[in-house]
Parts: C-alpha cells; structure tokens; sequence
C-alpha cells in the first residue's frame, strides 16, 4: 500500500506569493495514494524538516513528496531528512515549484495550475519509487601522477604530505618538465632552477614517493578507487641501483649529438644527463644515436669507464602492473612549430627563434653558458624582434586560443635582453598585451618604461634576410603605417598546444579532450580539476594554457581531491545506475558500445528450459563504474535495462500525470 | 476556454546537467516564459527513450521538447550524440505517424543559457498556437 505524503514549501513568500497553495493543497489531496498534505514556510529548514520526519512517523507515510525548490539546491537536505527516520532515501521526489513555476510565472491564476501539474507529476514518479541501496567499494590509496613537471611535482609532494603512497611517472630520463628549460620566472625573475630544483629534489627524497622515469603509463582500466596501471619502463641501458651518477660515462663518450632539452641549441653524448640538477641525477643511454646499439657494436666506452658496472646493454623494457585509487594526469603541453608561417621564414633561418629556445640561450645552464648568441654566427644581438601570438589567436593558420603566458615571458625576455646586452634595443610586435594577473601589469611596464622596449601594435607580414641580419616588415596599426625593422635576431612566442598524442593518451586513461587537444575538466567552473571519469584529475597545462602559479595551484587543488578521496575507507556510489532484468535481455550487446564507461560486461546464466538447461549471456552493469546517464536503457530493444531512479517505468508515469 | 485562445501544453524531457540547471537559471533571474512547458527530468538526453516522446504525443500533449548540453559538453561524455542521431529518425516518424515535425523540438541549452530556454519556450509556445491542436476531437474530449 502505497501512502504519499505531499509538504508544500511556501519559501517564505517567494512561492506562496506567485502561487495558491491552498488550492495546490486541495487538488494534490485528491489524488490516489496522497494520505497527507500539509504547508510549511520554510521546509529546509530544521523545523521544516522535522515537520517531514514528524508526518512520515505519524501518517505511516512510505512515500514522500516535497513541492519546493529545485532538486538541484535541496535534493540531498530532503534525502537526509527522509532516510533519517529510517525511510529509505529515494522514496523521496521533489516538485520543482519556485524555479521553474513561482519564480518565472508570477500571476497566481497561471502560475497555480503548473504547480499542481508538476506536483501531480512528482506523486505519480513517487509512487513507481523502489528503495534503493548505494553500493560500496573499497580505495586503494595510492596515486598516480602521470607527468613530472612542475604540475606533477606538485601534486606528488601535496599527496605524498598527506601520507599516502604516489607513484610519479615521467615519459624523459628526468622530472623537471618545461619549467626547467627556463631561464626566469615572471613578474618576480625568479630563476626558474632555484625554484624548481629543490622542489624536484625532495620529490626524488620523499620514501612516499617513487619515481618512474624514462616510464610510460600504457593503460588504464578499472574505476575510482580501483584502478590498474600498466607502465612501461623503457630500457634505459643503465642500472639505477649500481650508478653512482658520477659522470664518467658521458664524460668519456665519443659521440655528439644535439640535445633535446636544449631544443637542439647545444649537444649532448649518446649517454648522457638532460641537464646537470636532473633528477634521478643518474644518465640515459640514448640507443637511436649510441654507435654500440647502430653501428660495430663495440665502443663500449662508457662500460668500460663505469667502476660500478652500471651499464646494462642488454636491458630491456619492462611492464610494471600496479594498482591506485586515484590518478593526477599532468603531462604538459608543447609548442606550436612556427616553420607553418612561410612569412617568418618557414623554420629555415636560424636567427628565427622559438622563446623556449631563447629562454636556453638566456639561461645560465644553457649551451651558451647564458651568453645571448645567436645561432648563426654566435654573435651578441643588438636588435632583437619579439613577435606575439605566432600561432596564438589565429584562425586561419593556428589555434584560436590566447596562449595566456607569451604577454609576460616577453616582457621578461625584453627585460632580460636588457640586462644581459645593455646596449640591444628590443621591439616588440602584438596585437594587445594582455597582463591580468597579480603585479603582471606593473611588470609590463617596467619592460617598456625601464627597459626601453618598444612595443609596436600590429602584426608582421615578412621577415627576410638582408646581409647578416634580418629584415621584419609589418606595420604599425596605432599609426596606420608600415614598418621595417632590421634585426639580428627575432624570437617568435609560439602557441601553447596541447602535446602532440594528447588524444592518445586521454583515450588510454580514459576521459575526454577538447578540439585543441586540451583535457576537457568536469565542469568548466565548478570542478576545474576533475576530469568526466571520476577519479581521474588533472593539473597544469595539459588542460589548457596556464602559467607556473596557476598550474602550482591546480595541481595542489587536484592533489586535495585525491586526498579528499583517500580519507575514506569506502566510496559510496550513487544507487542510480542502471540494472538488466535477466530474463528481457537478449545478450545483443547493443547496450556495451553505447556505454561510456565500460561499465556493461556480459555473463554467462544458465537457465531451465522445459526439461534441459540452457547457457546463455546476458548484460550485467558493473554500478561502481556505471554513472547513471541511462544511455543504454534507451539502446536495449527488449527494454531489459533500466535506470534506477528514472526508470522507464517513472518517466511513463511522469508523461501520463502530465498528459491526462 | 475557446480552442484558439488554449494555452498549448508542452512536455519537456531536460537533462539534469545542462538544461534542467539553464531552466533553473530562468527562474533565479526571473525570466518569465508562458506556463505551456512542463518539465520531467531526466539525467541525460541520451536517456530519453522515443516511446517518452510518442506517449506524450498520444496522450495529446501539443509539442515536444527535448534539451541537453551542447555536443561536446555532455556530463557523460557522449550521450547528447546518441540525443541528435535517434532523434533525427524520430523526426521522420512523427511525419509518418502525422504528427507535425514542428511540434517537436530538440534544443541544446547549457546551464548558463537561461534566457535561451525562455526563449525556446516562447518561441515554441507561439509556433503551437498558430498549428493549433493537435487533434481537435482529442482536445474537446479533454476538455469534458
């Protein structure tokens, strides 16, 4: 027998106002089922709840309606209040009435026969409610962070801080990321290595934490709280237990070639350490350029100068299995490549640079020891070209995107050329400056006004070789002409993009990405750090371009959400998932490849026919993995699947409380 | 009341993420649209089965509306595309059942386009007053 109870929430006046309640009250006590009806001014309230919990004691009541505001602001107060005079908590609807009757339907003759429409409906969903129970699972409280940037680094030490187990895991022989390539930091010119290093330091120290590097992740499956890794650790031809990182192996290797964490700018051996504060500070063995591994097979140097016997030529990959509860994806970005602007000289002109490679030649590590010279002829420039927005904001050739850093690494390269080349003059060519950020703008100034930088506002149509030096044509759209500048050096701020297999790998892990390749977070406001697949966070500029501080502080936000998830011991799951009834389901998988979490496997039921027995497979709805959308309820042709909580049953009986 | 001057009835199916929210946002900044639209919420579009839409239509409800994130932004990553694939077809029965394909509609209303959903409704509200009832006899039978 099914008793409904009916509490109609006046909001203060902010619905008995626009609609006539009593009347609501009237017609609702007409209905089949409603065995009580009652009003209250403010039922969210501690009163107003016990109001509830009073009646569903006194009236029997198994069913309960609240008429109120949205289920999106009190669904979960109701819930509570219900379950705690030992209902069961989804025997519980609520009838939208404000939002969507008095708020936007103030005159009380048309606003009265919605509310009892929608409470009508909300009765007739009620009574089709079944009790439903959440389902626990247990977390293994380890993380996973995937990128050892300065994001990753972050995250590892916040999780770690808080007790638990990470495993940090970098594609490079060494963690550090981007922010080590760079020389200072805006607006403060920090130096970047004086920052990060200790920070990566204590990464590599912490017992909590273990790093992978040269690793990478290769798969992921399972769900929040229960996820399988599978890890690659690329054979790094060296025994990380027996080195000592002492250097004589890169020392005594004969053989040279350009360095990637120099961006080519300077060489480095076939075995050799990215650069001097790496951390593990122990060398990789680069076998694509070793003249053991591609020609005689005999060198060897660098085993024979190895007193611990390091040297391991026979190494091979190896898979690592290992579980986590949760997983923080910080895997970078990386740089547009200017060689698609013909204009700029397609990539082919030497003294057309990146700023990352700028940022090399600044830096005091660099291949040139921090003196500025250019790549040419290793001359100091006296007239530099900054070019903004190459890629950036360009529809046509890039990506339409603001890159959000180049305003003020600019600015702090224009500063640093100052500082280093006294006598260089830097012009800049943008399209605005945008410095919103803490003492950005003040810094912005500081390079124009102290450091004599000369912006020009406009865009540059040709760069071109005259004699050794380089000709930027573009104009100046504040004066509305051409200019021509000569230079000896220009240094293109080239997109933030995303990494190049970025779809790859949040196909792999699991979660989405956006057109540019960007990490698509849970919500662009409210869960900035989540990503769609519960359990999975993201930190840095994997999900969009972001300077150091925001990404230091996405990654603390994300490192919180895990530690959030790892101070249970259980994880409740949502009870609205969906369920097959057996016997319906045809085992047509048609449900399987609708589903976007992986959360329908199939099984195998044995089943009495007649005198025999038959084996059959039917679909089976894993509920930790399953989210609830109800995709597969609509994709089933036998109607076997249903979704708890809005079963086909309910929103029938919806259609019908709304139609007759 | 007369048949013409008849306040259409709309069933709207919006899903719990984007457009239930968008509707909400209507009401918390008081945008006022016609009391035509009822509203059942549903967690995603994707989960609104055709056999919702053709029971309400023969149940005489006036027009359909179906609202969920925009494609790209599904909570559920891809529902919404299942949404704009099945109701294509859907369209194409109610013109063999002789149902007008205008008296339905899909949408893809955010959680931040309030004013979008009034508007829908309004628009959709007037569309139906000029169509005029479904089914005169159906809406006489009614009214008794």
């Amino acid at each position: 027998m099914k008793r409904v109870g009916v509490f109609l929430c006046w909001c203060g006046s902010n619905i008995s106002s626009a609609v006539d309640l009593d009347q609501v009250a009237e017609q609702t006590a007409l209905l089949p089922h409603v065995v009580h009806v009652e009003q209250y001014k403010y039922l969210c309230s501690d009163p107003g709840q016990e109001t509830v919990r009073k009646a569903i004691k006194e009236h029997a009541l198994n069913r309960v309606v609240i008429a109120a505001c949205s289920p999106r602001m009190h669904e979960r107060t109701f819930r509570r209040a219900v379950g705690s005079v030992g209902l069961n908590p989804h025997l519980m609807e609520i009838a939208n009435i404000r939002e969507q009757c008095s708020w936007v339907h103030p005159d009380k003759v048309t606003s009265t026969p919605v509310a009892v429409d929608l409470v009508r409906t909300a009765v007739a969903k009620a009574v089709k409610d079944i009790p439903l129970e959440p389902s626990y699972v247990g977390i293994e409280k380890r993380a996973l962070v995937v990128g050892g940037g300065i994001a990753g680094i972050q995250a590892a030490l916040d999780i770690a801080d808080s007790g638990y187990e990470v495993v940090l895991v970098e594609r490079e022989p060494t963690i550090g990321g981007r922010m080590a390539q760079l020389d200072k930091t805006f607006p403060t010119l920090d130096c970047s290595s004086c920052i990060l290093t200790p920070k990566m330091v204590e990464a590599g120290q912490d017992p909590r934490i273990r790093l992978l590097t040269y690793a990478e992740v290769e798969s992921l499956s399972g769900y929040i709280g229960n996820f399988e890794a599978r890890i690659r650790m690329k054979a790094r031809s060296v025994d990380l237990d027996r080195c000592t990182g002492c250097g004589d192996c890169w020392n005594k290797c004969p053989y040279r070639s350009p360095g990637e964490f120099d961006l080519g700018l300077g060489k480095r051996k076939a075995i050799y350490l990215p650069f001097p504060q790496a951390v593990p500070n122990k060398p990789v063995l680069d076998r694509a350029t070793c003249a053991y591994f591609q020609k005689d097979g005999k060198c060897q140097v660098c085993k024979k100068v190895c007193a611990p016997g390091a040297i391991d030529f026979e190494q091979q990959d190896e898979i690592l299995e290992e579980r986590f509860g949760a997983v923080v994806v910080a895997t970078g970005f990386d740089l547009w490549d200017h060689g698609r602007y013909g204009e700029y000289g397609a990539g082919q002109h030497p003294d057309v640079i990146s700023s990352l490679e700028f940022e090399r030649l600044v830096s005091a590590s660099g291949p040139t020891d921090g003196k500025i010279k250019r790549p040419s002829d290793g001359k100091l420039p006296e007239r530099v070209v900054f070019i903004q927005c190459v890629g950036s904001r360009d529809e046509a050739k890039g990506v339409p995107y603001c890159s959000k850093v180049c305003c003020m690494y600019t600015a702090k390269h224009a500063i640093l050329l100052k500082e280093k080349i006294p006598s260089s003059q830097s012009y800049v060519f943008y399209i605005d400056v945008r410095a919103a950020g803490k003492n950005y703008e003040e810094f912005y100034r500081r390079a124009t006004v102290e450091y004599g930088a000369q912006y020009i506002r406009g865009r540059v149509s040709r760069i071109y070789p005259r004699g050794d030096s380089l000709v930027v044509v573009g104009e100046d759209t504040l004066l509305g002409q051409k200019v021509e500048v000569e230079a000896d050096l220009v240094v293109l701020a080239t997109a933030v993009v995303s990494r190049s297999d970025a779809p790859q790998v949040a196909q792999k892990l699991g979660f989405s990405y956006d057109q540019h390749g960007f990490f698509t977070e849970a919500h662009p406001k409210l869960a900035p750090v989540e990503t769609n697949t519960a359990g999975i966070f993201l930190a840095g500029a994997c999900q969009g371009p972001k300077d150091i501080p925001d990404t230091v502080a996405q990654a603390g936000a994300a490192a919180a959400k895990v530690v959030r998830l790892f101070a249970k011991d259980q994880l409740e799951t949502e009870p609205t998932v969906a369920r097959v009834d057996r016997a319906r389901c045809a085992g047509c998988e048609w449900c399987r490849p609708i589903c976007p979490y992986k959360a329908i496997e199939m099984e195998a039921v044995t089943e009495r026919v007649g005198s025999g027995q038959v084996a059959r497979r039917v679909a089976k709805v894993n509920p930790s993995l399953c989210h609830g959308c109800g995709a597969c309820s609509v994709a089933c042709r036998s109607g076997a699947m249903n979704l708890l909580g809005f079963s086909n049953e309910q929103v029938w009986a919806e259609v019908e409380a709304l139609c007759l | 009341m007369s048949v013409a001057e008849r306040e259409p009835k709309i069933v709207g199916f919006l899903c719990n993420w984007c457009s239930y929210a968008g509707a909400d946002l209507a009401g918390t900044s008081r945008t006022s649209y016609p009391t035509s639209v009822r509203v059942i919420r549903v967690p995603c579009s994707g989960r609104v089965n055709p056999q919702f839409v053709l029971r309400a239509f023969q149940l005489g409800a006036d027009g359909v509306l179906v609202a969920g994130c925009h494609p790209g932004d599904c909570h559920y990553s891809t529902g919404n595309y299942f949404t704009r694939r099945r109701f294509l077809l859907v369209k194409r029965f109610l013109d063999y059942l002789g149902i007008d394909q205008r008296r339905f509609r899909l949408r893809w209303i955010s959680a931040s386009e309030g004013p979008k959903f009034a508007e829908t409704i309004r628009e959709m509200t007037e569309e139906l007053r000029q169509l005029g009832p479904r089914d005169a006899a159906a809406v006489e039978a009614h009214a008794e």
